[in-house]
């Protein structure tokens, strides 16, 4: 793991989603996949947004992907990328970019998951730059 | 069942304060429903419906009948973000339609300049089963940084520039000059703009809306109870309101509600955006301005960025006047929410009462715009078409 670039919040943690962050503290990013419609949704939720199904299931990521969007906070003492980034299964997630040069970040550039710890919670999914 | 031509907006008011350090927030919101009900010419007894939304303080519209004294026998507390009020005005209407009232009340305050609340640069600490809460306060997301994502995407794909932003910064600081009562009144360039410092990228400082306190309130009645007041008739003519949200993970960022709720509003109206002579676009950051033109057709997906240019959104100079009370980016952004504000300038350029250097001639046709929540996760919008009788 990097070290953080500034004091990362803890998620808070429901049972709804507790798979996910037991994932994460193992270093492995999940998305959700329906069982009845068969597609994929972030974040992930118990009731497929897609379809309605109940029958979603958890699915392990690549953890690569491309970035979406993003946008380097100035007006703060530490600047960070709040970024949106696209996974190779097709979801776009929020994150942030670590790692890498903020002022060089652009759209498509492909990045992968990093876990970063938070404060007092599970560590979260970022991305560097592959 | 349609609201076309069934209801009135027949009293605003804007409070003149913009930082209300000695007045409570309940105060706030009683001191603009007695002057929205004062320029329509009723009185609280008259009100029998009530709307409001998150930012009435306690149990919001329990404590504000409360506080108020009112007698209500309908009540609506629909939350939406800052496009809440626009959303109120087309509620009301369909109250009023349904018989469920005569005289609804609609009121919004805030006092974030006040509290020295940090509005756009601190994420908002969210309630803890708020669902996208761990998934995306972790990530820091600000009001500015979520709408900065949108205008980065929107420049990537359609090489939208910051200086074309910055157009609609100035447009709106040519109109907050001849308002006495705006936040910022003096007239900035595009250059002066893009220069100011960056906030979050591409946004700079210049790019985003004020922070005020104050507040507003609206009072929509039946045509019965319009036809015995004085003052000019201004009647709803259309409205839509929509939902845009992450989709699952199918995130685009290009593009808003508004895409859904001005067609339905445009449709129950029976105008297309050509016949509108006046818009108030709800304008958070000069970005937001500009997606919800292209979405509500005013020009075409993608070039928005040379429709607002080279003053097209300055009264008197180009072919859409828009927010000529200065509008959020200079005037006024109570409570962090623009959307009542936005109704409010409309029903004055109806009435032939707005400033008589931002005034549209024949103004006879307008249309308000809110958005609320985030253009970068989830948002409300909400698009109302009033026209004078």
């Amino acid at each position: 793991m990097s070290k953080p670039e500034r004091k990362v919040p803890a998620p808070p943690v429901s049972p709804e989603t507790r798979p996910f962050w037991d994932a994460a503290a193992a270093g492995r990013l999940m998305i959700k996949s329906c069982g009845a419609c068969s597609r994929a949704h972030y974040y992930p939720r118990a009731l497929c947004p897609f379809c309605g199904s109940d029958r979603t299931e958890w699915l392990p990521a690549s953890g690569r992907g491309t970035i979406y969007s993003y946008s380097v906070m100035r007006r703060v003492p530490v600047p960070y990328a709040i970024a949106y980034v696209t996974l190779e299964e097709g979801v776009t997630m929020m994150t942030n970019i670590v790692d890498g040069d903020l002022d060089r970040l652009r759209i498509g550039q492909p990045v992968r998951v990093v876990f970063q710890p938070t404060d007092g919670g599970p560590p979260v999914p970022m991305f560097a730059p592959a | 069942m349609t609201i076309n031509g069934k209801a009135y907006i027949a009293g605003v008011y804007e409070h003149p304060t913009r930082k209300a350090d000695d007045k409570s927030l309940a105060q706030l919101h009683a001191e603009v429903a007695r002057g929205a009900l004062e320029d329509a010419g009723l009185t609280k007894d008259d009100v029998d419906g009530y709307f409001c939304a998150g930012d009435a303080p306690g149990l919001g519209g329990l404590s504000m009948v409360d506080y108020m004294g009112l007698t209500v026998r309908h009540i609506d507390t629909t939350e939406t973000g800052g496009s809440s009020y626009v959303i109120h005005v087309a509620h009301a209407a369909e109250a009023i339609v349904a018989g469920k009232c005569n005289v609804a009340l609609i009121t919004l305050a805030g006092r974030p300049r006040a509290e020295g609340m940090a509005t756009g640069t601190v994420p908002r600490t969210p309630a803890s089963a708020t669902p996208d809460a761990p998934f995306e306060f972790p990530f820091g997301p600000t009001v500015v940084n979520q709408y900065a994502m949108c205008a980065m995407r929107h420049m990537h794909e359609y090489g939208t520039t910051s200086a074309q932003l910055a157009w609609i910064k100035v447009a709106a600081s040519q109109h907050a000059q001849h308002n006495p009562h705006a936040m910022l009144r003096e007239v900035v360039t595009v250059d002066e703009v893009v220069s100011s410092p960056m906030i979050s990228d591409p946004l700079h400082r210049l790019d985003c809306c004020v922070i005020s306190d104050g507040g507003g309130a609206i009072v929509v009645t039946r045509r019965e109870v319009a036809q015995g007041l004085r003052r000019p008739r201004v009647r709803v003519r259309g409205a839509g309101e929509a939902v845009k949200h992450q989709m699952g993970g199918k995130v685009d960022l290009t593009y808003s509600g508004a895409v859904w709720s001005g067609p339905a509003a445009f449709a129950e109206a029976g105008v297309t955006p050509a016949d509108i002579k006046y818009a108030s676009i709800y304008d958070s950051f000069t970005i937001t301005v500009l997606i919800t033109l292209e979405d509500l057709g005013f020009c075409a997906k993608g070039r928005g960025g040379a429709f607002v240019s080279d003053g097209n959104l300055i009264a008197g100079v180009g072919t859409l006047p828009f927010n000529t009370d200065g509008g959020g980016l200079c005037n006024n952004h109570p409570a962090n929410r623009g959307g009542l504000t936005k109704v409010v300038e409309a029903v004055r350029q109806l009435r032939g009462e707005a400033h008589p250097k931002v005034q549209v001639k024949n103004c006879d046709l307008a249309l308000a715009h809110g958005t609320g929540g985030s253009l970068g996760t989830r948002h409300g919008s909400a698009t109302l078409i009033m026209e004078r009788e």
